[in-house]
């Protein structure tokens, strides 16, 4: 019904216009803002400041993004694969009712959970003094770019287990009851026959919560608020501390670009993906 | 013997993994419980609700931000649902001229890092005098809690069965009519799910808030943050708390309004 077209137009403008007007536009003010001078002339000064100040912690976060998001497919994959081919239904029963639990816990309460947990009087290095294998006094806690790493995992592993375990489910039983015949054991079933069929849903999964890593903001101050630490701690820290805007808009344009590069990294996948087919 | 020594293996790995997820909330929990806990005690020393009378006096900051909370997720739920539910119709139902740019446009808020973008919002805010206010911090919460919205409202509007709402128009009802009492009310079991999903998003949102809501407008998890940061561990904890119970609620809710039917229209 090409004539009624215009209502549809019309029916999706008010949400078409509140995203334009409230994301779009200072997504783009953001980017003028990072090449422009204290003066308002264009310039790279806001970068050259940039890089001189802010190196070490935009490594530090290329590394804690890239090692947590490495570390969530990882776990994703094994529970999902435990899900689907686990022989024991009690134990996938548990497992299923244990790993979705942080998924629906809120970012900051996450953070504050393991600012107690990982601290070091907190509950884990008591449990494992208790248990003998440490001694407490000697031990520092977690809460550095490891507690980053922990408190990001354990967020986002249950997200992408779901898709990805979602995505193994609807396959093909089959081809894994035919490789179980011929003698192919779990691990090898996980990763040669399931794995290489779900590649696309992990994939969307792991940018998403790659994603999301760059934009959390509450659990790098909560876990580790000292230097070096992540970018987002540093724009807003340029923002309150300094009112400078320049500076924190070129950090901004760096976390978009590291959020390009996962992007980047799946178009080529995709492409590669096809090519072959 | 080797059945029990799988059993032990599984129980083994299994009962890691239930330390790990439930160990940092259980630790939360006895903070919550706490009255005294220093170095090098396990435990705490003494264990009562004192903080909870604190949290929970009508004067407290902690109720205050409660009610600003719960009123700023009503108010965005409102304002997304208004926005999603002729947006989704149009996406999920209608033909639509460029209908992939309007849907990458609208899910864009959730592909990029977004604290740039919501310190240039509290920037433009500033200009027009949002910054502050409850309404500056509902257009935030509105703009993210769509993405969600208007994806799950197309899919639920996408799964409504053509042949029930042509029935009801053979039978002489109008076209408002059988939107109205057709095809709203089989969307309904998705929309209310939009709705909760925003309203929790709403009510554990931090980083807009952060740059958009100060000085004036605290919510439940900026008084969280700010007493986690003073060293209030106890208050923290037992507002931290309060924010759980509703995911925890919705969590358990989520099969019933979810169905896996749905959510294979919604990719």
């Amino acid at each position: 019904m090409p004539a009624r077209r215009p209502l549809s137009l019309l029916l999706v403008a008010p949400a078409l216009a509140v995203v334009l007007a409230l994301f779009v536009y200072p997504l783009g003010y953001s980017l003028v803002s990072a090449f422009t001078a204290r003066d308002g002339q264009p310039s790279l000064d806001n970068f050259v400041k940039t890089f001189d100040l802010y190196t070490t912690d935009i490594v530090f976060t290329l590394v804690i993004v890239a090692v947590s998001t490495a570390l969530t497919g990882l776990f994703a994959a094994a529970i999902g694969g435990y899900l689907v081919l686990g022989a024991h239904p009690a134990a996938v029963t548990l497992l299923k009712w244990l790993y979705r639990w942080p998924l629906f816990i809120p970012f900051i309460v996450a953070a504050q959970c393991m600012r107690t947990f990982l601290a070091k009087n907190g509950m884990l290095n008591n449990t494992l003094d208790t248990l003998g294998l440490v001694d407490v006094t000697s031990l520092s806690g977690l809460l550095d770019w490891r507690g980053i790493i922990v408190t990001f995992v354990w967020k986002e592993t249950p997200f992408v287990a779901l898709l990805v375990s979602g995505a193994m489910a609807a396959l093909d039983r089959a081809s894994i009851e035919a490789a179980r015949n011929l003698g192919a054991g779990g691990m090898r079933i996980l990763v040669e026959i399931l794995l290489p069929q779900v590649t696309s849903v992990m994939t969307v999964g792991l940018i998403l919560a790659f994603v999301t890593m760059l934009s959390v903001l509450s659990v790098p101050i909560m876990i580790s608020g000292g230097s070096p630490t992540m970018i987002t701690v540093d724009m807003a820290f340029r923002v309150n501390a300094y009112s400078d805007y320049g500076v924190a808009n070129a950090l901004g344009f760096v976390s978009y670009l590291i959020a390009g590069l996962g992007a980047w990294v799946y178009i080529r996948r995709n492409v590669r993906g096809k090519t072959e087919q | 013997m080797k059945a029990t020594l799988g059993w032990l293996w599984r129980g083994g790995v299994l009962g890691i993994i239930a330390f790990v997820i439930f160990g940092p909330l259980a630790n939360l929990v006895l903070w919550a419980v706490a009255i005294q806990w220093y170095f090098p005690h396990k435990l705490p020393l003494t264990y009562g609700f004192r903080y909870w009378g604190e949290v929970f006096k009508p004067t407290s900051d902690a109720f205050a931000s409660l009610g600003t909370s719960v009123l700023i997720a009503a108010i965005t739920v409102l304002v997304c649902l208004l926005l999603a539910i002729p947006a989704g119709y149009a996406l999920g139902r209608r033909s639509l001229p460029g209908r992939g740019l309007i849907l990458l446009i609208i899910l864009l808020p959730q592909a990029f890092p977004s604290v740039a973008v919501y310190l240039n919002i509290a920037r433009l805010f500033y200009m027009v005098g949002l910054n502050g206010t409850i309404a500056g911090v509902v257009l935030v919460h509105a703009v993210h809690g769509l993405v969600i919205a208007v994806w799950i409202a197309a899919a639920a509007f996408a799964a409504v069965d053509v042949e029930l709402e042509l029935a009801a128009r053979n039978m002489g009802a109008s076209a408002l009519r059988t939107t109205l009492t057709i095809t709203l009310p089989l969307a309904a079991p998705g929309l209310m799910a939009a709705a909760i999903f925003v309203f929790l998003e709403s009510l554990d949102e931090f980083t807009g808030t952060y740059f958009v809501g100060v000085p004036d407008v605290t919510t439940l998890p900026l008084m969280m943050f700010t007493a986690s940061l003073g060293g209030n561990y106890q208050i923290a904890a037992i507002t931290a708390l309060i924010l759980l119970v509703p995911s925890i609620a919705f969590m358990l809710l989520i099969e019933r309004f979810l169905n896996t039917e749905m959510l294979a229209k919604v990719g």
